[in-house]
């Protein structure tokens, strides 16, 4: 079965989307990436969609479902490298990703993410390990 | 009156159906001259549709026109499907309204993505939703 591939770097999950997701792809993603999350002990969840030509609703979904999911198991999720054409649409579209965090590229959410862990570090974190 | 220049079928009956869909409206989108903005706007429409002919009507076609109208190109997707049909399109044009487990976008979303936008549907024997963008 066709998967999508996911990478380990450091404390963090990197996905590349790089293929015309059908549903179901989508969602075997979703499910792989928890499951990842969890057998790593990643703080950290990075997905670049740099080749997504489009993010519908059934897209944009699962994007906020991992999100969501993947806070409640301890890691941030970014979501990097929406094309303007695709922020676009998906404002028009009435979708609003709520507890998406975005940034422009791979590095800039790299970054993002280990801020997002030092700071919260800082404050004594909730993380017990 | 609009002149059909070219027309093309496709079967909405699966998952990859829909990727299908964006691919040719995507091709006929670049053929036509659209711009990226317009091009994603389309194809995003069509997907949002192609899931509701498959999720909601139990599959179905698109048509897609490519057509003249004045002297202006556009493109006109119909989809189509012989499913329970909607009762009360008011009601199913909201932002959030879904009777199965999605976001409620479908509908509402591909018409604000789109020109033309017009959904006739029949308890019982299905449902039509036409959308069309212009050059």
């Amino acid at each position: 079965m066709e998967r999508i591939p996911i990478l380990k770097m450091g404390d963090s999950l990197l996905v590349s989307i790089q293929v015309d997701m059908h549903d179901r792809l989508a969602m075997t993603l979703q499910d792989d990436l928890t499951g990842k999350i969890v057998a790593t002990r990643a703080k950290g969840v990075l997905i670049d969609i740099s080749s997504l030509e489009v993010v519908d609703s059934f897209i944009g979904r699962m994007l906020a479902n991992i999100a969501a999911m993947a806070r409640i198991l301890d890691a941030r999720t970014v979501v990097v490298g929406m094309r303007p054409a695709v922020a676009i649409t998906l404002v028009e579209l009435g979708l609003s990703l709520t507890g998406v965090r975005t940034a422009l590229n791979v590095e800039k959410g790299m970054e993002l993410i280990k801020r997002t862990a030092d700071s919260e570090d800082e404050r004594g974190g909730s993380r017990a390990s | 009156m609009a002149e059909v220049e070219h027309r093309e079928s496709l079967p909405i009956d699966g998952d990859g159906d829909i990727v299908r869909v964006r691919q040719t409206v995507r091709d006929w989108s670049v053929k036509i001259g659209f711009s990226l903005v317009d091009q994603t706007k389309l194809v995003t429409a069509a997907s949002e549709l192609a899931r509701n002919t498959l999720v909601y009507g139990q599959g179905g076609t698109m048509v897609l026109e490519r057509v003249l109208n004045d002297r202006r190109t556009g493109l006109r997707l119909i989809f189509e499907d012989h499913g329970p049909g909607i009762p009360d399109i008011d009601l199913a044009l909201k932002d959030g309204y879904t009777t199965g487990n999605g976001l409620g976008l479908g509908l509402s979303g591909a018409r604000r993505l789109s020109q033309d936008f017009e959904v006739t549907s029949a308890v019982g024997r299905g449902t039509r939703v036409v959308i069309a963008r212009w050059k």
